[in-house]
């Protein structure tokens, strides 16, 4: 079975290039344009890793990180946030959160496909 | 009141005199009579009575008037002369006693004053021989200060309590600059000797500079710390401290510390915008990067998607790609001034510029120069050595090529960018001309630089460019430069320029607490002497005050550098006869800030000193009618130099102000202004103060209490 991706971004230009990417990749792929909806999808589409993207309105990539490893059902679910940010005090602060990766844009496609395939392969 | 008894016992003997004999006589005849004798006297007596009495009487009067004559002359005379005597023991010695009275009075009198000739000669010798000794001392003092006054930085010098016992020019300026205020003293008060640097910095802070530095002291580390610091009106400081060592065997005691004190409020904003435009340009493109990088890649990728899909992702790149452009042009347009090269400029006044420019051309070229349409009041950022230098290159180049008679300078602004303008009359050059001339290193007046004019503009983050005048037959290089916005206080600067001030006293270091204590000795208190002119002599019938003049006496010396000076404008019109007095006009005070500005700023700057006036009553009343509007009440003790002067001498007649300055030997040049005559006050009171500690009178309440006994205190206005 086909691992499921959820990519969150609340711009549109960068979810058409994932969402084609991973989609070619062979993932199921859904996507959430902030971070609420984010979290309705996490329940309803139950995915196996999320590319999440730190600034967004509602609610913003870090509180959505939080309140899903506050949620112990959610454990498996790998993290990947994509940042705009690029300090390393931002990284940290990700990291220390609980995302499983952290990538700032720009980012390399191929790199990133890379990464999502070893992720979800161990 | 001991003389006056005296005479009173006198009159008593002296009619005793003149009664007692003939009484006793009477007495003793009158018993040894027979009763028929004794009728016979009583007649003969009683009918003469009156002539005998009045006889008596006549004497009687005579003899007080001789006594009282005698009295005068020698008793009180010699009490008069007495008093003189002590003034030239202490207050003045070029007093001399005035010979006059009976001749033994005026002999002593003069032998008195050749005693004093002779102890002034001795005196004069000593004086002399001590200030040489001084003067060695007070050159090194005067050589620090000198230094400290001249220097670029502002510096303060403070003792462990804070209080400040130095500090130069700059620090003036820039305190003077931070405070806010209408009157022209409101914050310039603030910094002063002998106040405290906490009405100006953080307590806190300071003391945990100094803990810092002690704990640095303590492990042998250079001694120094820095803190940035917020002022009120949100101006920042970067203070450096380093300490005063107290010397001597103990050696590592700190005895003060010397504050260097920077505004960094600008530097500060220049570099958070450029940390703005930076972050906008490189955090802000990330995204946009991004989202270009993916659809890119994946259009490269994957060549045989739907056309469709293609398209989409091409339409990606090119709207990303023009919102970053925008970006772009958004933050240069907005961040130009923080983009200029970082080259470091001075603010400098345009016309000193231009003068500078103009000395070099005349005498390194010898070409006359002139100007027109000055704008007086621009400051331009320059670096005023290479763009001068520029000048006169081009001053040279255009000798050399069209031999113009004169050369005239211009400047004028138009929004953010000055104009300086180099005009010379000739034919029309070519643009390729100015070309090389813009682009060779620079050579003038046998000298040379491997800079050419471009690098000098580039610097200036400026233009350059060639225009003609053709009406006029003229053609000008016209140079743009950047508008400074002088920090204020520079102006002024210029004007002072040089001699330097009382900004020291370091005999402050080791005196402690300026609060007021009445028990201390009149020498140690921090003291303000003030004066006020008034439309009138009756506060409590509408006189307002029209002026108010003040100086600062700290550790027994008037500060002429910190002073209050402020008219104030009455509000009622001025009377025409008190005019002369005072020489204050109606249009002098119109439009100067009114009582309920000007008080407050004149109660902060004798916050914490002990007030003196001549005829203190008059000026506290005016005070006192204000405290109801205006709500500042001034608490502090008064110490009126009028009763001062009642207490030290209470036999002369008069204690006006000129009447005790001549007593006293001190010369005034000016009077009748407010502040002069604080000055003087302060002065009078200076000299009163030894006066005073004959008397036994030491500490504050002393003062006070003694000047309350005296016949003047009662006077009420």
């Amino acid at each position: 079975m086909a691992k499921k991706i959820l990519i969150v971004d609340d711009e549109p230009n960068i979810v058409i290039s994932l969402e084609f990417l991973m989609k070619k990749e062979g993932f199921e792929v859904a996507v959430a344009g902030d971070g609420e909806e984010a979290l309705a999808k996490v329940a309803t589409f139950g995915p196996d890793l999320m590319l999440l993207d730190v600034m967004m309105p509602k609610k913003s990539g870090f509180e959505v990180c939080e309140a899903l490893r506050a949620d112990p059902a959610r454990a498996g679910l790998l993290i990947v946030m994509l940042t705009a940010k690029g300090r390393d005090t931002e990284v940290a602060k990700g990291i220390a959160l609980g995302a499983d990766a952290y990538v700032t844009k720009p980012f390399s496609t191929k790199e990133l496909v890379a990464k999502v395939k070893e992720m979800l392969a161990a | 009141m001991k003389a006056k008894q005296r005479f009173f016992l006198a009159v008593v003997v002296l009619g005793l005199l003149m009664t007692g004999p003939f009484c006793v006589t009477s007495l003793l005849i009158w018993l040894d009579m027979q009763d028929k004798e004794r009728a016979m006297l009583t007649e003969l007596l009683l009918s003469r009575l009156p002539i005998g009495t009045m006889m008596t009487v006549f004497g009687f009067a005579i003899g007080v008037g001789v006594l009282n004559w005698l009295f005068k002359q020698y008793v009180e005379g010699l009490l008069r002369m007495a008093e003189t005597l002590r003034l030239m023991l202490g207050a003045n010695r070029n007093f001399r006693v005035n010979p006059e009275g009976p001749p033994e009075v005026q002999q002593l009198a003069r032998a008195a004053n050749d005693l004093a000739q002779q102890r002034n000669a001795l005196m004069d010798d000593v004086d002399a021989q001590i200030a040489a000794a001084k003067a060695s001392v007070e050159q090194e003092k005067n050589r620090l200060a000198a230094l400290m006054s001249e220097l670029a930085q502002a510096v303060v010098v403070c003792n462990l309590d804070g209080r400040i016992l130095l500090y130069n020019n700059r620090a003036r300026l820039q305190f003077k600059a931070l405070a806010q205020g209408p009157t022209s003293a409101s914050g310039g008060a603030l910094i002063g000797l002998g106040r405290s640097i906490f009405s100006i910095l953080e307590k806190s802070q300071v003391q945990h500079a100094q803990d810092v530095i002690r704990q640095r002291l303590a492990s042998g580390k250079t001694a120094m710390a820095n803190f940035i610091t917020t002022l009120r009106g949100g101006q920042l400081l970067r203070v450096q401290m380093v300490p005063v060592l107290a010397g001597g065997e103990g050696g590592e005691g700190m005895s003060g510390y010397v504050l260097t004190v920077e505004n960094i409020t600008r530097n500060i904003e220049q570099e958070a915008r450029r940390d703005q435009v930076l972050h906008s340009l490189t955090e802000g493109s990330r995204s946009a990067l991004g989202n270009i990088r993916a659809a890119v890649t994946n259009v490269i990728d994957y060549p045989e998607m739907e056309p469709e899909l293609r398209e989409r992702f091409l339409k990606v790149v090119g709207d990303e790609v023009a919102a970053m452009s925008q970006r772009l042009d958004q933050t240069m347009a907005e961040f130009s001034d923080s983009m200029k090269t970082r080259w470091p400029l001075e603010d400098i006044l345009g016309i000193d510029l231009v003068a500078a420019a103009q000395r070099r051309v005349e005498d390194k070229l010898g070409l006359p120069t002139k100007t027109e349409g000055m704008d007086d009041a621009l400051w331009v950022k320059a670096d005023s050595f290479s763009l001068v230098f520029a000048l006169l290159y081009l001053a040279g180049k255009l000798q050399d090529h069209y031999e113009p008679r004169e050369l005239r300078f211009r400047l004028s602004s138009e929004g953010r960018l000055a104009y300086l303008d180099l005009i010379w009359a000739g034919p029309a050059m070519s643009s390729e001309t100015f070309y090389t001339w813009e682009m060779d290193p620079m050579q003038a007046g046998g000298e040379s630089t491997p800079m050419s004019l471009r690098d000098v503009i580039d610097r200036h983050g400026g233009e350059i460019w060639y225009q003609r005048e053709k009406a006029a037959h003229r053609a000008f290089f016209r140079f743009v430069l950047p508008v400074a916005t002088p920090e204020a206080g520079q102006e002024e600067e210029r004007v002072r320029g040089s001699g330097r001030p009382e900004y020291y006293d370091f005999d402050l270091f080791g005196s402690r607490d300026d609060s007021i204590d009445l028990d201390r000795k009149l020498s140690e208190l921090t003291y303000t002497v003030f004066d006020t002119e008034t439309t009138g002599l009756e506060p409590s019938n509408g006189d307002e005050i029209i002026q108010i003049g003040a100086a600062r006496i700290v550790n027994n010396r008037i500060l002429r550098q910190e002073v209050f000076n402020q008219l104030v404008d009455p509000e009622i019109p001025l009377k025409p006869e008190s005019i002369p007095i005072h020489g204050i006009s109606e249009d002098m005070v119109r439009g100067q800030p009114n009582i309920d500005i000007v008080l407050p700023a004149f109660h902060q700057f004798c916050e914490d000193t002990v007030l003196i006036a001549h005829n203190a009553a008059f000026d506290m009343r005016f005070l006192q009618l204000k405290e109801e509007r205006t709500g500042i009440r001034f608490s502090q003790p008064v110490l009126d130099t009028l009763l001062l002067s009642a207490v030290v001498h209470p036999n002369q007649e008069s204690h006006k102000l000129d009447v005790i300055l001549e007593r006293l030997g001190i010369v005034i040049d000016k009077r009748h202004n407010a502040l002069e005559d604080a000055f003087a006050t302060g002065e009078v009171f200076l000299k009163m103060i030894p006066l005073l500690e004959e008397k036994g009178i030491v500490t504050v309440r002393q003062a006070l209490e003694a000047a309350e006994k005296t016949y003047f205190a009662r006077v009420k206005y």
